[in-house]
């Protein structure tokens, strides 16, 4: 069957089950209406005055029962440093447990170590909303032996409520927890800031435990993920490398290009109508999508604009507008340094927010829902204006869907910044090799070499023009490019299906089929 | 007919293909590509050869292209000029040119090579670039010497190494240089830029430099990193109010113009001819159409 954007789905997947295809970015989400199957929180309980401590890991884990066939949980939240998932998985593969399904909110380089339990059948599902590194490339040649299900962070939260997603075990590291399993990411040595994704493992797994190089005294105050949730509790010598986890602070590029594209996105925000008092914004942490928020400040200070809230992923730079005062609130999902972690402490308009509240598309409150304008990189654009963010030039996974379709579906701006040519690969297709966010989502892709505008705006087109911004069409600025770098030759891909990009609605928008040579 | 603005002019290495293929998109008003300092001397052949298949087939948009050749008393300045020359960019620079006879062989040199490849119209311009003591002596006569020399530059570096003195930040060691070469330019009607700005990082420093060459006449600046193009084209581009100001002082003008008045007053100020000229540099330089202030003026 095909879906919205032409891409053939099959109808089911052997391990995984029956598949909707992709319909449109709000055709299946309907106000007021609860999708069809809803699952209840996990019935627990606990005597009094037992103790949750365990004396490591691997009790705690014996004491969870763990089974063939289950589902195990992490975040992502200790980013290239985590150091849990893996001894999590490596205690469960000691214990010869097989046929695992890991859902991990992401998956970073810490994961290289997975490829292992990957190829020897112990790992046979993953559910994320990135892969990278070694893992990505043993996935992308076929080595999982059901295809990895790539969701947004605002689909795995929907994923946990309708049961696609059933954990069984969630391990969940802390910077700081106590003896109960009160928990936080703001404080300790290790402070990582947010633990918004953990919340929604915290509350829907079956068993739940916490661990973290730093209990404190009862009880942890403050503390996100609380004690009635938690089974068990585990003191550990370390979480993980804390130089990879706290990161110091966030730095703008010096890339020229990134400079210039940043550059050339912050006048279009500035043209676009939503450039005003009381706007929410939204940015990625990366090169040119950072850097837009360089030049916005300047911009919103030239102008003396004061925002609302901004939101996702929190970088020290947005922590430091903030506390300039050109946004009233941050609300933080997920934190990118060090450096935001006391501001989640001490600040009180600094909000910590799950998952949930943030991008799940069924619920009556997400934030994502109420943005005015996002900024997002991409790996490749097309035409039609969807945009890839999870696989490489050779077809190989190596990126993160993230909150990528979340905040361009509910933004009034969605902005897309991305070189027009990256080495001798041009980024603009006739069709991106993976569409993540759909380009029915997206408003305008900056370029260093122009503005393409999504034909289904054309007044903010004008808007753009009057204001003397370059706007191109995107057919002609392909055509361009092209003529510079040439079209790169055809990938080399096999017919067996290795992963499902899932849109946030939980149908399936495109599928990645294996590479045949991964160089 | 409105003047190409000139307030950044980008230095690109010659041998660097990765930045000459951006060069049109980092929102300078011209980059300069440069066969001479910023090229190693077993480089210049490779650089000389990347500039002219670049020239040839590389997008630079609306940004004005200058190729600095190596200067003619070097072994290669000539074969610089057979190459870049018949491909016309906008303007080739001519660097540490001292005297008139530098301008009268090297434009000798330019002539015969257009001639040799037929190009009857040549539209590509001359910058002279004024490096030494002897050049700024001379620059009066060297500015006047061509009637293709559009601008004229001053060389900081090479200019204070030939003094013998160090380049501070106050740039006071070159101040009487770039006083002498602007009067010398303005005389000839010709556009002045003023040298680079070597701290990459000090937007402050380059700021108030900036501000500062602005105000004794300078045109424009060169950059040696696309960083720099905001702080310098924030410093020449005329504020809101400067805006303003000029277009009802056009529009005055305009007026008046039609019931024959010369010289009139604006708040009590006197308006006259180099006023008017003033503002209409300011809406040229804000893009404002000036045929659009004369119809609502009429």
């Amino acid at each position: 069957m095909k879906n919205a954007i032409g891409v053939e789905i099959p109808e089911y997947i052997e391990g995984l089950g029956k598949l909707e295809p992709f319909q449109g970015v709000w055709k299946s989400i309907i106000e007021d209406e609860v999708p069809s199957t809803n699952i209840s929180r996990t019935l627990k309980a606990k005597k009094p005055h037992v103790s949750k401590l365990c004396k490591n890991l691997e009790e705690a884990i014996k004491r969870c029962k763990p089974f063939d066939g289950m589902t195990v949980t992490c975040h992502h939240h200790l980013r290239g440093g985590d150091g849990v998932l893996m001894q999590a998985i490596k205690i469960l593969d000691e214990m010869g447990i097989k046929d695992i399904t890991l859902a991990s909110s992401s998956l970073t380089s810490a994961h290289d170590g997975l490829v292992p339990y990957v190829e020897k059948g112990m790992i046979t599902r993953i559910f994320t909303s990135g892969i990278r590194g070694a893992l990505g490339d043993a996935i992308s040649v076929g080595k999982l032996k059901y295809p990895a299900i790539i969701h947004s962070h605002g689909g795995r939260v929907r994923d946990f409520l309708t049961g696609r997603i059933k954990p069984d075990l969630s391990v969940l590291a802390a910077s700081a927890a106590d003896e109960e399993g009160n928990a936080t990411g703001a404080h300790g040595p290790s402070a990582f800031g947010s633990m918004g994704y953990a919340d929604i493992d915290a509350r829907y797994s079956r068993n739940v435990i916490i661990v973290t190089d730093n209990l404190v005294e009862y009880p942890c105050v403050p503390c996100t993920v609380r004690q009635h949730f938690i089974d068990y509790v585990v003191k550990v010598d370390s979480i993980g490398d804390a130089t990879k986890i706290a990161s110091g602070t966030t730095r703008i590029t010096n890339s020229p290009m990134d400079l210039r594209i940043a550059r050339i996105a912050a006048t279009v925000i500035e043209h676009s109508g939503l450039f005003k008092n009381g706007m929410s914004f939204q940015v990625g942490a990366g090169g040119a999508s950072l850097a837009v928020a360089k030049f916005l400040r300047e911009d919103m200070k030239r102008k003396n604009i004061i925002g609302s809230f901004m939101i996702g992923g929190v970088t020290s730079y947005g922590v430091d507008m903030l506390n300039e005062g050109l946004f009233h609130s941050i609300f933080d999902v997920q934190s990118f340094d060090a450096a935001v972690s006391t501001s989640v402490l001490n600040n009180p308009n600094h909000i910590e927010i799950s998952c949930d509240q943030y991008a799940n598309p069924n619920n009556c409150g997400s934030m994502t829902n109420k943005l005015d304008v996002v900024v997002l990189g991409a790996l490749e654009v097309d035409v039609d204006f969807n945009v890839n963010v999870i696989t490489g030039s050779s077809g190989e996974i190596r990126g993160a869907s993230g909150g990528h379709s979340d905040t361009a579906s509910g933004a009034n701006l969605t902005v897309v910044v991305c070189p027009a040519f990256r080495g001798r690969l041009p980024i603009v297709k006739d069709r991106v090799h993976t569409v993540v966010t759909p380009g029915e989502s997206v408003d305008v892709i900056v370029t260093e070499r122009g503005v393409c505008v999504n034909p289904a705006k054309p007044n903010l087109a004008a808007k753009l023009k009057e204001a003397g911004v370059q706007v191109v069409d995107i057919r002609d600025l392909k055509e361009e490019v092209e003529k510079m770098t040439g079209v790169p030759a055809e990938k080399q891909l096999g017919d067996q299906i290795v992963g499902l990009v899932e849109y946030r609605d939980g149908t399936i928008i495109d599928v990645i089929y294996n590479v045949k040579n991964l160089s | 007919m409105v003047k190409k603005k000139r307030r950044s002019m980008l230095y690109i290495p010659g041998n660097n293909p990765a930045m000459i293929q951006q060069a049109g998109v980092y929102g300078c008003d011209a980059v300069l590509l440069d066969l001479e300092d910023a090229v190693a001397l077993n480089q210049k052949d490779a650089a000389r050869i990347l500039v002219r298949n670049m020239l040839k087939t590389v997008n630079f948009y609306d940004t004005e292209v200058c190729v600095r050749v190596n200067n003619f008393h070097t072994p290669f300045g000539l074969t610089d000029l057979e190459e870049i020359v018949p491909l016309q960019p906008d303007n080739i620079r001519f660097p540490k040119t001292e005297t008139v006879a530098d301008v009268k062989e090297f434009m000798k040199e330019v002539r015969r090579i257009e001639k040799e490849h037929g190009i009857k119209n040549p539209t590509m311009t001359i910058h002279v670039m004024i490096e030494t003591a002897k050049g700024v002596a001379n620059v009066y006569d060297i500015a006047a010497a061509d009637p293709r020399i559009d601008a004229i530059t001053i060389g900081g570096q090479d200019l204070t190494a030939d003094m013998g003195i160090i380049k501070t930040p106050d740039g006071v060691g070159i101040d009487y240089a770039r006083k002498r070469i602007v009067m010398a330019g303005k005389a000839n009607d010709l556009d002045v830029l003023d040298t680079i700005f070597a701290d990459v990082n000090d937007d402050e420093g380059l700021r108030e430099e900036t501000e500062y060459i602005k105000k004794i006449g300078f045109a424009g600046k060169a950059l040696i990193n696309p960083r720099q193009v905001d702080v310098v084209h924030d410093v020449f581009n005329p504020t809101e109010n400067e805006v303003r100001k000029a277009y009802r002082v056009y529009s005055e003008f305009i007026k008046n113009k039609k019931a024959g008045i010369g010289v009139f007053a604006i708040d009590g100020k006197m308006v006259d001819a180099p006023v008017v000229q003033r503002a209409i540099t300011v809406l040229e330089y804000a893009k404002i159409d000036l045929k659009e202030i004369e119809k609502n003026a009429g």
